[in-house]
């Protein structure tokens, strides 16, 4: 291996941003693609199907074996709003790998004791998301039904190109939403990447069954990226 | 979001071969290039391994460790790349074989 290919790895691992070790078996050499880069050809098509999968795979292409090694990003969920529906998620989502971190402001919805052992942020997500920001190996959930703590995530969830963004709330106060999210800025076509209403449709009632269908709508979300609209890739 | 509960810089094996090549150590990185049947680490997996021996992360469930890390030695001392195949199918699968069954490909190659 390359030593400027090993702190190539390693510096993007560290940002959260996807590469592809691309080793040819027969003579050791290795270079990096990043994700966006375009690589002709079957080693192209193999490329761009390991960084939709994550999987790292041996190929065959132009008569040369080689190893696509994936190194993506872990995929996490931030949900805005310490809530019911939050509480059952974090567990859930974490037993299916996607680490879970909550931000709320409201300092008695967001205590340890609602959410042991999960990162909680009791702050604005102004000020978090500021510091931390969000990326497009993050999925958000905006659950507050409050415009005043999920407008700006939403907002900066659509900025960042979170492959999910999903927000609370009935078709109506999503009319709303829609009008407010124009006013920060936000375009029609960001706007209409937002599941709203949250969720896949399950018929969820409980807390906890809306959990599971804001779960799974993530989970596909991130198991077709690169099956969406080309404008979702910022 | 705080990437450190995402990256675990003290067990990552990749960060820690950037370290020992700072340090001016000779290092090799082996890969599992192919699983066939159950195999206990995923392609894409690594081990890396010093010129004393010292070596972090996995290929297997330790059951091919040793062996890998003798060759790694080999492939710091000669500049050239190994490919490793461990299973049942391999004569030496009772003495560092994989105890479920499956076998792996692993790809040995110096740093640099």
């Amino acid at each position: 291996m390359d030593p400027y290919a090993l702190k190539t790895v390693n510096a993007e691992r560290r940002a959260r941003r996807a590469v592809i070790l691309v080793t040819d078996l027969g003579d050791g050499r290795d270079r990096i693609v990043r994700e966006g880069d375009q690589v002709a050809g079957e080693l192209g098509a193999a490329i761009a199907k390991a960084f939709r999968s994550g999987n790292s795979a041996s190929v065959e292409a132009e008569g040369r074996t080689f190893f696509l090694n994936a190194y993506l990003p872990q995929p996490r969920l931030v949900v805005i709003g310490a809530v019911h529906i939050s509480q059952a998620l974090a567990p859930m989502a974490r037993i299916a790998g996607y680490p879970v971190e909550i931000v709320d402001p409201r300092t008695a919805f967001a205590t340890a004791d609602r959410f042991p052992d999960v990162a909680l942020h009791a702050e604005w997500p102004e000020d978090i998301l500021k510091r931390q920001p969000l990326d497009s190996y993050t999925a958000l959930a905006a659950v507050t039904h409050d415009p005043k703590i999920d407008d700006f995530a939403l907002k900066a969830a659509l900025d960042a190109n979170c492959f999910y963004v999903g927000a609370l709330g009935s078709r109506k106060t999503h009319a709303k939403r829609v009008e407010r999210l124009l006013a920060l800025g936000a375009t029609a076509d960001q706007i209409a990447r937002i599941h709203a209403p949250i969720g896949l449709d399950i018929g969820a009632a409980s807390p906890a069954e809306i959990a599971v269908a804001v779960l799974a709508q993530a989970i596909q979300a991130f198991r077709s990226r690169g099956h969406e609209s080309k404008d979702a890739v910022a | 979001m705080d990437n450190s509960i995402y990256l675990d810089e003290a067990r990552d094996p990749l960060i820690i071969a950037e370290g020992w090549m700072k340090d001016g150590k000779d290092v090799a990185i082996a890969t599992v290039v192919e699983t066939w049947g159950s195999a206990p680490r995923p392609v894409g997996s690594h081990l890396v391994i010093d010129a004393d021996g010292n070596f972090h992360g996995s290929v297997s469930g330790g059951c091919v460790e040793g062996a890998v890390v003798t060759e790694a030695v080999d492939v710091i001392d000669s500049g050239k790349a190994k490919m490793l195949e461990f299973g049942v199918a391999d004569e030496t699968a009772w003495q560092v074989g994989l105890s479920c069954g499956g076998r792996i490909k692993v790809y040995v190659e110096r740093l640099g």
